[in-house]
């Protein structure tokens, strides 16, 4: 634009820069508008493109039999998916069995006792773990986890703990259930120890110090001030944990085993329903229906994660709307 | 009373304990996976597996390297880097401009919290049924658009979390002296936070280019160095997943190699993103 050397000419100029700027205003504004409903679109496209897919397989058999199916074989045109479901399941609540109560006391320990100090150092290493790629967990089970297992955990179960039914042992080669679940549980670590830390952060602090001014030692404070009020944020921090590991694939599937079998003790091998796409995916089009079959595990996983997030996520929500009115 | 006090004190002592035990095993267990990544890398790591791309009988053990994954996975992630960067940062300049609706807001926000959920599998069955319904073979616009998938929500809320930092009077001053939102949103926003988005961006590469399940169906994985948009594209994770899976164990040395410059790069990319927001956020007004 620049200096004008007349005043009129400039009071016209500057109307049409004005109305220029104006115009780009509102221009980015609407682009802008069109754009923030793409993920909500998206959401919505991969939720119907994948029920689409999967209709042909619903058309032929009702939903319960595909559900409770123990049978897969796709050339014969028979899709179970309850091995996968109970595969899938099996490794994913054992994860979370180990991953929270660790998790749990590391984010007390930070939020209640820990100086600043620690947790600058603990900071950034939480931030590594969660950045490290799902296949590098996948090498690290194959050379630390699933070796344990086969050495140690196994061998030490049969000895003395096979009188107790899912401690059972006849698998010797250390892929399964328990390898599986380690991986996860360490992967999910970051997830759940970094909400569960914001959420007791976000705890009043005079709740706090009215328990110390009574008298109460710091883990009763933690114990009957913090955590009940923290407890529908932890809750939503291990929904969010879970799910995440409900989906993870290609750590998984590095050391499961996958064997489409009805699990029954933990160090049996299983085959989840992540590892069962990414696995099969190149034959699927010479198949009939088996993509269709496919993709209903993926629909499985989205739909069961999609509810877990929502809950999760508007739960979160409403926590920390509750401390800040308190 | 005293009976009672020594409870109380043991009860401390004994959960401090396994606090104390549960953090140490947490940065155990990272140490285990860095150590054995480069236990394990390291002696099969040389000059031509970072400078070759694999020659006949690769994967049987003979001659070549990565440089094919390496380069494939920098293209994938950089594409669905700079493609989510496009779509982010207006989805966050209407949040924190625009916006007139918290409802609508609160609902965008869901939505991409949603997306973060997602497994990446799924955005690779998903980027795998529109490829085969526009008839596209496995290439790497395929892998860079699941890829986007997966980055834009990352990026987006990261970035969403940075806006909230601007100080509301900021804005405030800029609209007294007339400015529009458009001109607010880039001039002064993205100005006051730049190191902090720097920081979101390579968040989002960082997770971009460590997803295999994604680029599974989409990108395919090939032995040439990637050539075009529409043929298919080798990727790191991949290149580990798949030489891991060979019975010969000097192949499965590659794959360890793989996985340390994948660590390699996947730090570096942390550490850079850190140093940036350290170095830059001198300049911001608090």
């Amino acid at each position: 634009m620049g200096m004008q050397p007349s005043p009129k000419k400039t009071v016209t100029l500057s109307n049409a820069a004005l109305r220029r700027r104006v115009f780009k205003d509102q221009f980015a504004g609407k682009s802008f508008f069109i754009l923030t409903s793409l993920p909500l679109l998206i959401v919505l496209l991969i939720l119907i493109t994948l029920a689409l897919r999967t209709w042909p397989i619903f058309a032929k058999q009702s939903v319960l039999e595909l559900l409770v199916g123990q049978i897969w074989k796709p050339f014969k045109g028979q899709f179970g998916y309850y091995p996968f479901i109970l595969g899938t399941l099996w490794v994913t609540v054992l994860a979370m069995l180990l991953a929270v109560p660790p998790c749990m006391f590391t984010a007390i320990y930070l939020s209640e006792y820990a100086g600043s100090a620690m947790r600058t150092f603990f900071k950034p290493l939480l931030d590594l773990l969660a950045g490290i790629p799902s296949v590098v967990y996948g090498v690290w089970g194959l050379v630390v986890v699933v070796p344990w297992v086969q050495k140690t955990a196994a061998p030490f179960s049969k000895q003395w703990l096979s009188f107790m039914p899912f401690l059972r042992t006849e698998n010797t080669t250390g892929y399964g259930i328990l390898a599986g679940s380690i991986v996860l549980a360490v992967m999910v670590t970051p997830v759940i120890i970094s909400i569960v830390f914001e959420v007791l952060h976000a705890v009043p602090f005079g709740l706090r110090e009215a328990s110390l001014a009574m008298g109460a030692t710091r883990w009763q404070t933690v114990k009957s001030a913090v955590l009940p009020r923290a407890f529908p944020g932890i809750l939503a921090a291990v929904v969010l944990g879970f799910s995440r590991a409900f989906g993870e694939t290609m750590a998984v599937l590095m050391v499961v085993g996958n064997v489409a079998q009805i699990p029954k003790s933990v160090f049996d091998p299983a085959y989840p329903l992540t590892a069962l796409i990414a696995n099969n995916y190149g034959e699927m089009l010479s198949i009939p229906l088996y993509d269709a079959a496919l993709m209903g595990a993926a629909l499985i996983l989205l739909i069961v994660i999609l509810i877990f997030n929502i809950l999760a996520t508007l739960g979160l929500r409403r926590v920390y709307k509750g401390m800040h009115n308190l | 009373m005293k009976k009672r006090l020594n409870r109380q004190r043991m009860e401390e002592w004994f959960f401090k304990g396994i606090m104390l035990l549960s953090f140490l095993s947490i940065t155990g267990v990272l140490g285990s996976i860095l150590f054995t990544v480069v236990v394990r890398g390291a002696p099969a790591l040389n000059l031509a597996m970072l400078t070759q791309s694999p020659k006949g009988g690769y994967y049987l053990g003979k001659e070549g390297g990565i440089l094919n994954a390496i380069l494939g996975s920098l293209f994938l992630a950089g594409g669905a880097t700079l493609l989510a960067l496009l779509v982010a940062l207006p989805i966050v300049f209407y949040l924190h401009l625009y916006v007139r609706k918290t409802r609508w807001a609160n609902m965008v926000r869901l939505a991409l919290d949603v997306l973060w959920g997602i497994p990446s599998i799924v955005y690779g069955a998903f980027g795998f049924i529109i490829m085969l319904m526009l008839g596209m073979r496995a290439s790497l616009l395929g892998g860079i658009i699941a890829l986007t998938l997966l980055e834009l929500p990352i990026m987006a809320r990261s970035m969403d979390e940075i806006f909230q930092l601007i100080p509301f009077e900021l804005k405030e001053s800029a609209f007294a002296l007339g400015t529009t939102r458009f001109e607010v949103a880039l001039s002064v926003m993205v100005r006051q936070v730049l190191p902090a988005l720097l920081t979101a961006v390579l968040l989002a590469f960082g997770r971009g280019i460590g997803d295999a399940a994604s680029v599974l169906f989409t990108a395919g994985y090939t032995d040439r160095l990637p050539d075009g948009l529409l043929r298919p594209a080798a990727s790191l994770p991949l290149a580990v997943f798949f030489q891991l899976g060979t019975p010969f164990p000097e192949v499965q040395q590659r794959g360890y190699a793989a996985a340390l410059v994948l660590t390699i790069l996947v730090l570096a990319i942390s550490l850079v993103s850190r140093w940036l927001a350290s170095r830059f956020s001198r300049h911001i007004i608090k």
